[in-house]
């Protein structure tokens, strides 16, 4: 009972006027950046940083975490509306996202990312307040054999599906993978695949270029072929009653999703090098191969907006846990908080949470505070985020190809990412002709870069020897399950071989 | 929708607050837009909590009329920094945070056709000293003892660190030869991680700057056992420095602030004063000795003389690990 009196106080911090007002701004503030493309939650906190020196600490890093937190909300907005990620956490919220508002259900597609959004938050908090300490010491045992595991672990839930084309899901993942191995290699220093030797080649591709190129530019070419022009223009209104309905049905149809995504994400969230971005997708494998819909996904499938987005803002809240205990970030975000707490002159690390109680729970309080807070402002701004769609799609098709290139510029300020962007928007749209999957490809270059340098450490630790993935603890169970995974779909190709017994599969 | 105005009105305030720029009395060159502040190593490592920590110094005291914007380019052990900013089209406006990759990067990377003098000298804001770190479940509490540990595996006694080539990988190579030990060495993508993964206990030691490796030694997790710095740090009394024990070493990380190739002397010379302020803040002063930096304060010739020698002395370093 002792945590539940620290967290009261922990909320009465964050419900002082000053770190209320701070909350809500910054919580407005985030939705926006989120929904910007280019501009993430990273952006965001960098960007702000140095404006929180007018307030003390505790108020802060409420502003900082409440933009954290609406960013993970915004950024379903652009992916839902205009098929571009709003940021990188945001693009497995795209594959479903961007076909249910073509169907005109955009206001339903909104509201299940805000109310997965809160569920996963909320459940995310609950776990970070009743055990943190606890799982602190369960994200120091995952070193790189487990992390590995854990990986492999997700490309298997991606190949395991068993609906989509299986050797074009390999092919998918094997060509992400090796967009993912361009740039300097961690382990030896030396460069990779700088292809024509241009420099640009040099800092690896980022993610978000691939996401912006993939998702803008490619879906907007591809409803332009498939439409002709002639986007059959579903007009979506928003009432008050129909946002209830959507509401209901959100919940009815995404529970499952919610579920998923909110306890993968945070667990994602918690390990080192991870974050929120391969836990959405992850959350969406995950959903996809457990449906009993599997088909749907990627047409509209409620779930699939439902895991990704209560995984992204679990893993938010969860990647604070190794901040808080250990001083380690558990994402690119936290890494400038992390930054932030030595200027504000905290030390973060395992005495954090006994010597700056205040600090710490206010912060906790105000996970709760900002989340309805989002959930709130969240809702109140869908009729205008609706209305963009109202635009005939001859006028969004130039507006998407524009934020998708300024949002490429803004990221990293590089003319050679626009390329990048317009050669992936290409590429996409010929490989999606082709029937090849793109998803595949997106999970590849977000956990490639993971996997292989902890895949190169583990082999360094064993002395080369391959068995350490079996006899750990942790990373034995994990690989064997990921194995079977990939197993299932060889056993599938194998079963049409003989028709005779079972009749009509 | 009077919550949407609201919230839209308070928007656009802290928006203009944000990007207000302040403005400052100095005479002759200012500024005339945002400051590329690039930081050659990625969000969280050593390198950018200095970076931050500087930024917000100077934003606190108003020292800039344009505000700086952190721009973290950490590919390629600083390579992808090294290549942007001796490409900028905007030498005044674009200055870079260093470690020491500054010197090795160049040279293993030949191709970039990067020389290091080519860049403006500004300000060297202290060297960050290295420190052999062991988890405190080994039971090791000397150098001694630690020697004999590592004898005794035979070749698996596991250490990490930075990337191959940088910093951590030059220091215990230099442990491995002067001691003739057989140390597995993994590579890592920064030192949050390494320290990460010692307290962890998935590698058996570690030479984190004291920085990285702080929040674990107060909680009573890591031991420090040698020091690589000239002098004992203050901080670690009991701890002898690699120096005592017979070996002409030290090894440092460089905390500098340099401009763009091609800089003009008024633009450098209104950043150095800025960072002389910096440096000189109550701060920066502070952080140097919670983190235990040391002050290497030098005129602007004495870096480049600096630069001569750290090349040249990287250049040995760097032969004698085979890259």
């Amino acid at each position: 009972m002792e945590i539940l009196g620290l967290l009261f106080d922990g909320v009465l911090i964050a419900l002082q006027p000053l770190n209320l007002v701070l909350i809500l701004v910054g919580v407005t503030l985030g939705l926006f950046i989120g929904a910007m493309p280019g501009l993430g939650s990273v952006n965001g906190v960098a960007i702000l940083l140095p404006i929180t020196f007018l307030v003390p600490p505790t108020g802060a890093i409420i502003f900082l975490a409440a933009i954290y937190y609406g960013a993970m909300y915004g950024g379903a907005i652009s992916s839902i509306t205009l098929g571009i990620p709003g940021a990188s956490t945001a693009v497995a919220t795209t594959f479903d996202g961007r076909p249910l508002a073509m169907q005109g259900r955009a206001s339903l597609a909104l509201v299940t990312a805000a109310v997965a959004s809160f569920v996963g938050g909320t459940v995310a908090n609950i776990i970070f307040t009743g055990f943190a300490p606890l799982l602190a010491g369960v994200a120091l045992s995952f070193g790189p054999p487990e992390i590995f595991a854990l990986m492999l672990l997700a490309f298997a839930t991606f190949v395991g599906l068993g609906t989509d084309d299986i050797p074009k899901t390999i092919f998918s993942i094997c060509f992400g993978l090796v967009l993912g191995a361009i740039g300097f290699d961690q382990i030896s220093g030396a460069p990779r695949l700088v292809l024509f030797d241009i420099n640009g080649f040099l800092q690896g591709i980022g993610f978000l270029v691939l996401a912006i190129g993939v998702y803008g530019i490619g879906e907007m070419l591809w409803t332009i072929e498939q439409t002709r022009g002639e986007v059959e223009n579903t007009t979506p209104k928003m009432t008050a009653k129909g946002m209830v309905a959507d509401t209901a049905e959100a919940t009815r149809k995404g529970w499952k999703g919610m579920g998923i995504g909110s306890l993968l994400g945070f667990f994602v969230g918690i390990l080192p090098a991870a974050g929120a971005t391969p836990a959405a997708l992850m959350a969406y494998g995950v959903a996809k191969m457990t449906s009993r819909r599997p088909q749907n996904f990627g047409r509209g499938e409620v779930d699939g907006i439902a895991a990704p987005e209560a995984a992204n803002n679990s893993a938010s809240t969860g990647s604070m846990l190794p901040m808080l205990t250990l001083g380690i970030p558990g994402s690119p975000t936290t890494a400038i908080l992390l930054g932030g707490m030595v200027i504000w002159g905290l030390t973060p690390g395992p005495r954090l949470f006994i010597e700056e109680t205040e600090f710490v729970w206010g912060l906790i309080g105000s996970f709760y505070v900002s989340n309805v807070a989002a959930l709130l402002i969240n809702l109140a701004f869908i009729p205008v985020f609706i209305w963009m769609l109202r635009m005939p799609f001859t006028i969004l098709a130039p507006v998407i190809f524009v934020l998708s290139v300024i949002g490429g510029y803004a990221a990293t300020r590089d003319m050679f990412d626009i390329w990048m962007i317009l050669v992936f928007g290409l590429g996409a749209f010929v490989l999606r002709r082709l029937d090849y999957p793109l998803a595949p490809a997106v999970l590849a270059i977000v956990l490639g870069p993971i996997a292989e340098p902890t895949l190169r450490q583990s082999l360094l630790l064993s002395q080369g020897d391959p068995t350490i993935f079996f006899t750990r603890p942790i990373a034995g169970p994990i690989t064997v399950v990921a194995i079977i995974l990939i197993l299932l779909p060889a056993l599938k190709l194998l079963r049409p071989r003989k028709p005779g017994r079972d009749g009509a599969a | 929708m009077s919550i949407t105005k609201r919230t839209f009105l308070t928007l656009t305030c802290a928006a203009t607050l944000a990007v207000t720029p302040v403005v400052s009395f100095a005479q002759g060159w200012e500024p005339r837009r945002p400051i590329d502040f690039v930081i050659m190593a990625g969000p969280g490592g050593g390198a950018d909590q200095i970076a931050r920590f500087i930024q917000s110094v100077a934003e606190r005291y108003d020292l800039t009329s344009r505000p700086l914007v952190p721009n973290n380019q950490g590919g390629g052990s600083g390579a992808e920094a090294l290549l942007s900013v001796s490409g900028t089209s905007d030498p005044d406006h674009t200055i870079l945070v260093t470690l020491n990759s500054f010197f090795t990067t160049p040279l293993r990377q030949a191709n970039l056709g990067i020389d290091v003098q080519t860049f403006t000298p500004i300000a060297m804001m202290g060297v960050d000293p290295f420190v052999l770190w062991v988890h405190v479940d080994s039971g090791i509490t000397s150098f001694d003892q630690w020697l004999e540990t590592v004898r005794g595996m035979n070749g698996e006694y596991v250490m990490g660190g930075t990337g191959t080539g940088q910093e951590d990988s030059i220091v215990i190579a230099f442990l491995s030869g002067a001691y003739d030990l057989d140390i597995t060495y993994i590579p890592y993508d920064g030192g949050g991680a390494v320290a990460r993964d010692l307290a962890g206990q998935q590698i058996m030691a570690t030479v984190n700057n004291p920085a990285e490796a702080k929040g674990f030694y107060e909680a009573g997790d890591f031991v420090p056992l040698l020091a690589f710095s000239d002098e004992r740090l203050p901080a670690f009394p009991d701890i002898p420095t690699v120096r005592e024990l017979g070996h002409d070493f030290s090894y440092a990380n460089q905390r500098a602030v340099v401009g763009a190739p091609g800089m003009s002397e008024e633009a450098a010379e209104y950043y150095r004063a800025v960072f002389t302020q910096v440096y000189e803040s109550e701060e920066w002063q502070g952080y140097l000795e919670s983190e235990s930096l040391s002050p290497l304060w030098m005129n602007a010739d004495e870096q480049r003389a600096y630069w001569t020698t750290q090349v040249e002395a990287h250049r040995e370093l760097l032969a004698a690990l085979g890259q």
